[in-house]
């Protein structure tokens, strides 16, 4: 499965991640190469088999509704890039 | 050319749990921004989701008032989309295996009959923090109180054929979630929201049209309002040989249009996957019977034993059960008084008006149940005549006291003694003998001026029925 | 000192032949001697010497354990309160968390002492610890050789010494590689026995964390405490803890139904001189009375494929919460949001986290979806049941933990899917959630050849008693970088 800069260009906006033009043919022949490698999945037989998402066979605990966690917004927002009372900055959003 | 509008609606309703549906934070309404945001909430490295069980619980009663499937497994999925108020860049839902399957939810149409509604789905979702855009420089600020906050998104088959039929559906569920106290309801405070998928096509068409999905609807009007707007404009639209773009638009209410929406939408490919980080949700039969024991009487059960039970007609039986506190309060009346109609009627009329206008629940009452039945105990025993009966409520309502002290302190018992009465009729006769002459000369409409002036002169205390007897044969002898 | 194990230490801690505070001044110290290994990101002194007088004070009262004031290391993945936390990355460079993971407070709990946070591959994406943010680790063995990756900086940080040891993380190999290539002994523990709360995620249906030290032992008396149940961990499993280290005893290979899959053994691209090590150890196990079975693990040439689709799949949606609002890199003046995301990104990650990135969101985008994720999920159910059926058989599973000994610094970073093919011994019991241990079996052409046992789900036990078995007949665990010639 060969990719061009177009789908690198694609796939990079889906993931949020800046790419220059050089770095392109290099993401599209990377990912070429690694999907290459993947693709002899297809020629698997997995008729009647089920998708496997976790090793184990286990279910979801539950947790009792009950107020554990009390408000540290000054210790997290400590850890922030921008703040501005008691907000997070983002350049503004036009909706 | 005939058209037919298609409607679904998909209502996301919070969940009234105390805390998020993957952590232990707070969602109580109100807070200072970005209090209520934990760790797990703020989607911080190394922190994972661990659900809420009363979220599963609240699933599982609206799956059983529905009339659903409740899904024996189910599956939390990860809906991938970059945005600010989703702090982990994905949003933990439900995809191909929601907890709640097919139902139905039953309407009432403006020509009294029934519809049923079919509902493809419910499922269980986080939801997402709140961005505000004005107040900041050139900046929007985040706020991810609300973010993991549960909700059950409920999807609508496109059943529905207009904006009033929609809005009965929405106004169903909403009365549903809050008699199944698991949602308030608010939609103020963001507590019920709607979005609507709308299309149109000719009629006798089987094949759907291009839908349009609204958003931002967050009031019943706005809903009837926007949908209407949408209708005539995808109308309008093919008519002049144009096609529907399926899109996402905004309602914008000053104005009363759907205009599309820019930037977000672009085709989002959310890239659904099965969270890793949790397990299959698995719902035995036996917790399924643990939450049906404890469901409360269902509105259309409730509205069909006030039919038959009190003989209450349909539309008053739907109005007294659109609220379970309203029909708790009616019932509550009902075991001091029996006469159901009277008490629909004040509960109704004067009760329901006094706190629409004042901007109490029923349950902020500040006339009881007790002290309602007692009312009527006394227009029932004709103590006092039905319009009487309004300025003692108004004087209960103002903590005057009880009825019967509002009567006694205000004197305003019935006037029932014939030969008072009689001395009164005889004072209005001698002080109008024109209008006696009038009358006795064939103008019979002048009864009402004479029955009008008795009630005056006995300040409104006289038996009405008694004053009509009286000066009937008065006039008439 | 510091050759000395853990049970070593511990033992001479005990009859006061040293003080915690004078063994963690001379792990500082050592530290600081081979900091060019770059086996560390941060150096915690002033915590470590605080807990070492802590722990001195808890033994005069004579409630130490076996970890009591014993320095260990925490690969930089796991998040420790107030210490940066990097991942490895240029992201989390400025990131110091408010909280500990699962695995340090248990640490802590124990009575161990941190020394610092050790260097590793960037967001556990590596077989060579040549993607850090921080610059590459050296192989104590020849510093011209990686140690492996992605743990590279525990590995180092134990193969030379400077801690007795370390904790690392495994996802597709990640604690078994390097440990098969610095000569030390490392334990990828069953799915969900140790709680993954406060450990930075790359791929969570795969991620483990587990203990790296000089021997078995070690490593037992290391995941006591490592191990337990965490309800803030949803995948984790409640079941009681064994006394791994008193589970030692008596342990021996006589009758062990050891089982040899022939698809190891036949693959190409393994080095010869691990095959004669490999094959020297496995006569090792029959002489001391382990009964050696051929088993066959038909879907193994499949798991690099699986692991290449499910990891970056599952890593490029835990990495979106990077994105330079809340915490970590942030880009400067950006000129909106789009902006803010992709270049902040782009610059807070490295080459190889971008490439993975990518192939996830292409495995999991509308199209491909059925094509990658949905079928290496069946295929990976089908890799598990070969596990399960082998193990109907045989008690325990060995082989080669990696084709090839330490190999040069840039001899396979151009080639990503050479890199990938590093991980093909260790890959499948990640994918089948099951234990699996790394110990030193031999050298070849003066590098330590490690030797894989993988156990059935929640066999830890087993796999250490095979593994002390081998040791207390064996001196490989023994030997030391600088001694060989």
């Amino acid at each position: 499965m060969a990719l061009d800069v177009n789908e690198v260009g694609q796939i990079a906006h889906l993931a949020r991640l800046a790419v220059g033009d050089e770095d392109s043919q290099d993401h599209a022949r990377n990912l070429s190469n690694i999907l290459a490698f993947v693709e002899r999945l297809s020629a698997v037989d997995t008729t009647g088999v089920e998708p496997m998402a976790h090793p184990l066979e286990m279910t979801q605990r539950l947790r009792p509704d009950e107020v554990t966690e009390p408000n540290e917004r000054e210790q997290f927002q400590a850890l922030a890039p921008l703040t501005e009372h008691g907000h997070y900055l983002v350049p503004r959003v036009i909706e | 050319m005939q058209w037919e509008a298609v409607i679904g609606l998909e209502l996301h309703a919070q969940l009234a749990t105390q805390t998020k549906i993957f952590s232990g934070a707070s969602t109580a309404y109100g807070a200072q921004a970005n209090t209520q945001a934990c760790a797990i909430d703020l989607g911080m490295p190394g922190m994972l989701p661990v659900l809420n069980e009363t979220a599963v619980n609240y699933a599982i009663r609206l799956g059983l008032a529905l009339d659903a499937d409740v899904a024996g497994r189910s599956v939390f999925a990860r809906k991938n989309y970059f945005y600010p108020d989703l702090p982990k860049g994905y949003q933990i839902s439900q995809y191909e295996l929601p907890v709640v399957g097919q139902g139905h939810l039953d309407i009432d149409l403006e020509d009294g009959s029934r519809k049923r509604i079919g509902v493809t789905r419910a499922h269980l979702e986080e939801d997402a923090g709140k961005s505000l855009h004005e107040g900041f420089t050139a900046m929007s600020g985040i706020d991810l109180n609300r973010a993991g906050t549960p909700l059950l998104e409920i999807v609508s088959e496109p059943d529905l054929r207009s904006a009033k039929e929609a809005v009965a559906y929405m106004k169903k569920m909403h009365s549903l979630v809050r008699y199944l106290r698991i949602c308030d309801g608010n939609m103020q405070e963001g507590s019920f929201r709607c979005d609507a998928n709308v299309s149109v096509r000719p009629v006798g068409q089987v094949a759907f049209g291009t839908r349009a999905e609204l958003k931002n609807l967050n009031s019943f009007r706005f809903v009837e309002r926007a949908i209407n707007f949408e209708i005539e404009r995808q109308i309008e639209l093919l008519e002049d040989g144009g096609r529907v773009i399926q899109e996402t638009r905004l309602f914008d209410s000053d104005r009363g249009v759907t205009r599309s929406m820019r930037g977000k939408e672009e085709a989002n490919d959310y890239r659904y996957f099965p969270d890793p980080d949790l397990l299959p949700l698995e719902i035995t039969a036996q917790q399924i019977e643990a939450v049906r024991a404890e469901l409360p009487e269902l509105p259309d059960t409730k509205q069909a034993r006030f039919v038959s039970d009190y003989g209450l007609n349909h539309y008053d039986a739907a109005v007294l059960t659109s609220h379970r506190e309203l029909a708790d309060y009616f019932e509550a009346v009902l075991t001091h008084c029996n006469d159901a109609k009277l008490a629909a009627n004040w509960v109704m009329g004067d009760l329901s008006g006094a706190l629409n206008k004042a901007g109490l629940e029923i349950t902020e009452s500040p006339v009881s149940e007790v002290a309602l039945a007692g009312l009527l105990a006394r227009i029932a025993d004709e103590t006092i005549s039905g319009k009487i009966a309004k300025e003692v409520f108004e004087a209960m309502w103002q903590g005057e006291g009880d009825a019967d002290a509002v009567i006694a302190a205000r004197g305003l018992e019935q006037v029932k003694d014939s030969g008072a009465i009689e001395a009164l009729v005889e004072q209005v006769i001698a002080a109008n003998p024109d209008q006696l002459e009038q009358y006795r000369a064939g103008k019979t409409k002048l009864m009402g001026f004479f029955v009008g002036q008795v009630m005056k002169a006995s300040q409104g205390k006289a038996n009405p029925q008694q004053v009509n007897d009286i000066l009937k044969r008065r006039l008439d002898g | 000192m510091h050759d000395r194990t853990i049970a070593e230490l511990s033992a001479a801690l005990d009859r006061g032949e040293l003080s915690s505070v004078e063994l963690t001044r001379a792990t500082l110290a050592a530290m600081e001697t081979g900091s060019a290994l770059n086996a560390f990101i941060t150096m915690t002194p002033d915590i470590a010497l605080a807990e070492a007088k802590a722990a001195d004070k808890a033994r005069a009262k004579g409630k130490a354990t076996a970890l009591t004031g014993i320095p260990i290391a925490h690969k930089d993945i796991f998040c420790t309160a107030g210490v940066r936390t990097s991942c490895g990355s240029r992201m989390l460079d400025n990131f110091a968390p408010p909280y500990d993971a699962f695995v340090v407070a248990q640490m802590r709990a124990a009575g161990a002492v941190m020394v610092g946070k050790t260097n590793m591959d960037e967001f556990a994406m590596g077989s060579s610890n040549e993607t850090s943010w921080y610059g590459p680790v050296q192989n104590p063995w020849d510093t011209r050789c990686v140690p492996g990756g992605s743990s590279g900086g525990s590995a180092a940080a134990v193969a030379a010494r400077l801690v007795p040891g370390a904790t690392g993380t495994d996802t597709g190999g990640s604690i078994r590689q390097p440990a098969a290539l610095t000569g030390i002994s490392g334990l990828k523990p069953t799915y969900g026995r140790v709680s993954r709360y406060g450990m930075i995620a790359f791929a969570s249906s795969l991620d483990q964390a587990g203990p790296m030290a000089q021997s078995a032992e070690d490593l037992a008396i290391m995941l006591g405490a490592m191990a337990g149940f965490d309800p803030r961990d949803s995948t984790c499993v409640d079941q009681p803890v064994p006394n791994y280290q008193a589970g030692l005893e008596g342990a021996n290979l006589k009758g062990l139904k050891v089982g040899l899959p022939r698809e190891y053994f036949a693959a190409d691209g393994v080095d010869d001189e691990v095959t004669q090590a490999i094959a020297a150890a496995v006569e090792t196990l029959r002489e001391q009375g382990a009964e050696i079975r051929d088993i066959s693990l038909p879907n193994t040439e499949l798991a690099v494929p699986v692991y290449y689709v499910i990891a970056p799949a599952e890593a490029s949606s835990n990495l979106s919460r990077f994105d330079g609002v809340r915490y970590g890199h942030r880009c400067e003046a950006p000129k909106d949001l789009e902006d803010l995301y992709k270049r902040s990104r782009a610059e807070g990650f490295g080459e190889e986290v971008k490439r993975r990135i990518m192939v996830g969101t292409y495995a999991l985008s509308a199209g491909y979806f059925d094509a990658y994720y949905l079928k290496a999920q069946k295929v990976r159910r089908m890799i598990r049941d070969d596990f399960a059926q082998a193990f109907e058989s045989v008690d325990v599973i060995v082989g080669p933990t990696a084709p090839s000994t330490a190999f040069s610094m840039g001899a396979k970073s151009d080639d990503p899917v050479q890199m990938y093919l590093s991980d093909i011994f260790t890959i499948a019991a990640n994918l089948a959630g099951l234990p699996a241990l790394s110990i030193p079996a031999g050298m070849g052409a003066g590098r330590p050849v490690g030797l894989q046992f993988i156990g059935n789900h929640f066999a830890e036990s087993t796999l250490l008693r095979a593994a002390h078995a081998y040791q207390q007949c064996t001196d490989w665990h023994t030997r030391q970088p600088g001694e060989e010639g």
